[in-house]
């Protein structure tokens, strides 16, 4: 017998943009619509155009112990239908019925303030997150353990390293027990081996028979875990399939954008000092593909524009199979020369390209991830699913059996034959 | 559904207008209101020099500067106790709630990744503002009995009604607390009328001066300002000066406890912008 964990009805949030949602009001302004009719209509009807609808009717329903995958692009709406869940923010229309205690890992390390100690800091974590005190303190050695900094759970978090940071934050979190809990993107930080950890423990949870929903651009991690899963784009479900399914349909559809992803002002944050513009997909004459051949070579050019000096930047390339493997990670500025002669890159707008040689990748379906950082500093743009393209096998190395070959790299290597 | 499934049924919908307080999902978060006021004490002295003497020292020395301009130089009168100790009397319990506006003021929009990460009743961050003045308050209180050993002041039985003056300044605390951290996530103007307001306020209350120098038409109004009747119940319960707690602390009373409803509603109301505006 299944009982129902969530059941979202006809869910939406609309948000302001525009001039209202980062900027706060000053009193002048309300006061001055209060006393101005027409002001206050146009001031409704410039609202009205600026608004937009992050979710937009959402109907699904979760089982007990079922773990839900959500995918989407940077902006589909997924993280705001977590909030909702979560009660951090309120919907615009619709509800949801929540049965048991909902638990968010919207981002490890809320409320850890810096001057307090490790222990300190998972008491004070733990009490945010909303466990009880000796709830916390039952779990504490398990926590402590969890989070390999014993050594200097009496230090305050300030002097920890980013990892050690990481590491207790997500600790905590992880010895929530509530019955449902939500989880986004927690794995985009850290080390290989600490995204390992986190993996397992969400496992574990799924496992004891809690309801999780899992939001992860990671898709290895979306299809390792979970046994359906929602897609998501401008709002609207668009899909809700078992996980392989979703997966092969969130890469193959959403994404095309014939060999081009264009950044829309709105989705990025202007504020911000990386913006990137566009990312494209050429051949050697610089026409956009979308489609390219395995046996030629071909570039990979991202546009951005730098708000003011940065330094220490590296922009770069995530290349990733459509089922969310990675293929490789490049920076361009991981040649030592480059490196020191790109110390700061000032105000501007830049190109940085890279060459892809011919007989290198295998035939399908691709994804390019983009990343621009300062390494230990700032990650000023990251977006693991920036653009999907295909290569065509075509004339590649092993075309006479007409097999498909696993693995994503199809090099042409010189073998030797020898009879001893 | 088994019944166990339905007692911990809850519904996420839009709110519309005056939400209800939920005071009871604020007393099932009552732990974390004691870890925050906590944080606060733990943090705040980080990294300064004199540490938790400030809390002293703040009062302290705006007593030495009032005693010297308006006590020595402008012989402004004091109830026939010397100067020092009828305004020191006065500034702690001051102290106290200029300090929680500061902070509770400030709440909402300094723990801003909080509210856009976590659910809890919001309304525990001014609270627990608020609250972790009183530890300073309690400092301060010790310098108080010092100088009233030093003046041998013997306090009359009126001392026993204290913690309720002590009560009825947290509760204005708290209410204009509750009123100013809702606008200021709002208007950002509240952090530069926050000092005006809390220097018009001071002049407003019987800090420097006697309340008996306020011409008597003048009472009533002027005890609208619930601090009045804090400070004027201090002095009284200490010191055994001015009027014994009547209409004056009454009308106080009504206007504190009107701050703090309205305060908690206008919150509760407000709070549901909390995460998308702040």
């Amino acid at each position: 017998m299944t009982h129902t964990a969530i059941k979202v009805n006809h869910l939406g949030k609309k948000y302001m943009i525009g001039s209202s949602v980062n900027a706060y009001r000053t009193l002048r302004e309300t006061v001055s619509e209060q006393f101005s009719v027409n002001k206050k209509r146009s001031a409704v009807l410039k609202n009205a155009s600026e608004s937009i609808w992050a979710l937009n009717d959402v109907s699904f329903e979760v089982n007990k112990g079922e773990v839900l995958g959500i995918v989407g692009r940077n902006g589909a709406g997924k993280s705001t239908l977590l909030k909702v869940l979560s009660r951090v923010t309120e919907p615009t229309r619709g509800s949801v019925e929540v049965y048991g205690r909902v638990g968010s890992l919207l981002e490890v390390g809320t409320g850890f303030h810096p001057e307090l100690t490790g222990r300190e800091n998972i008491f004070l974590n733990g009490a945010i997150l909303g466990m009880r005190r000796n709830e916390i303190e039952s779990k504490f050695d398990e926590i402590v353990a969890f989070s390999e900094v014993e050594k200097f759970i009496d230090t305050p978090v300030k002097r920890y390293s980013s990892g050690m940071y990481l590491r207790l934050a997500f600790a905590v979190a992880a010895h929530l027990e509530p019955e449902i809990l939500v989880v986004d993107e927690v794995l985009a930080v850290g080390d290989a081996e600490f995204q390992r950890k986190c993996l397992g423990k969400m496992s574990d949870v799924a496992k004891q028979g809690r309801t999780v929903l899992f939001v992860s651009h990671n898709m290895s991690a979306i299809l390792r875990l979970t046994e359906e899963t929602l897609v998501i784009d401008k709002g609207n479900l668009l899909l809700r399939a078992p996980t392989a399914e979703a997966v092969d349909y969130y890469l193959s559809s959403g994404l095309t954008q014939e060999g081009q992803r264009i950044w829309q002002p709105n989705e990025i944050d202007q504020k911000s000092q990386f913006i990137p513009t566009a990312m494209r997909i050429l051949d050697k004459k610089g026409n956009i593909l979308e489609t390219v051949r395995s046996t030629e070579p071909f570039s990979i050019e991202v546009e951005y524009q730098i708000r003011k000096p940065t330094k220490g930047l590296r922009v770069g390339i995530y290349l990733l199979t459509s089922h969310g493997e990675f293929v490789l990670t490049s920076f361009d500025t991981d040649d030592p020369i480059k490196f020191d002669t790109h110390t700061v890159r000032d105000e501007g707008v830049y190109h940085s390209k890279v060459n892809i040689p011919a007989n290198f990748l295998n035939g399908g379906r691709y994804v390019l991830g983009l990343n621009a950082s300062s390494y230990r500093i700032k990650t000023y743009f990251h977006d693991e699913q920036a653009l999907a393209f295909n290569v065509d096998p075509s004339g590649a190395p092993g075309m006479q059996w007409p097999e498909s070959r696993l693995g994503p790299l199809r090099p042409a290597l010189k073998w030797e034959i020898k009879k001893i | 559904m088994d019944n166990k499934d339905n007692e911990r049924k809850s519904i996420i919908k839009p709110s519309h207008g005056w939400a209800a307080l939920n005071l009871r999902d604020l007393w099932s978060y009552r732990e974390l209101i004691f870890f925050m006021t906590w944080r606060d004490l733990k943090v705040r002295y980080k990294q300064t020099l004199l540490g938790a003497s400030w809390a002293i020292l703040q009062p302290f020395l705006t007593m030495v500067v009032f005693s010297i301009f308006f006590g020595t130089l402008a012989k402004v009168p004091s109830d026939g106790v010397p100067y020092p100790i009828f305004s020191y009397t006065a500034l702690i319990p001051w102290a106290l709630f200029s300090k929680a506006l500061q902070d509770a003021s400030r709440s909402l929009v300094a723990n801003s990744h909080m509210i856009t990460k976590v659910y809890f009743p919001r309304m525990i961050l001014p609270l627990s503002s608020v609250l972790a003045g009183v530890v300073d308050f309690l400092i301060a209180f010790i310098v108080l009995i010092g100088m009233m050993i030093y003046y041998k002041i013997t306090p009359t039985t009126n001392v026993w009604f204290l913690p309720l003056f002590f009560v009825l300044a947290l509760v204005t605390a708290v209410g204009v607390g509750l009123w100013l951290s809702a606008l200021n996530v709002l208007f950002r103007d509240i952090n530069y009328v926050l000092p005006f307001l809390t220097q018009f306020w001071m002049y407003l209350t019987p800090i420097a001066y006697p309340s008996s120098m306020v011409p008597v038409r003048w009472q009533a109004i002027y005890a609208l300002n619930p601090m009045t009747g804090v400070v004027e119940g201090f002095r009284w319960a200490l010191l055994g000066t001015g009027q014994p707690p009547g209409t004056l602390t009454l009308v106080s009373s009504i206007v504190a406890v009107a701050l703090l409803i309205s305060g908690m509603f206008y919150f509760r109301r407000m709070e549901r912008l909390f995460a998308d505006m702040v």
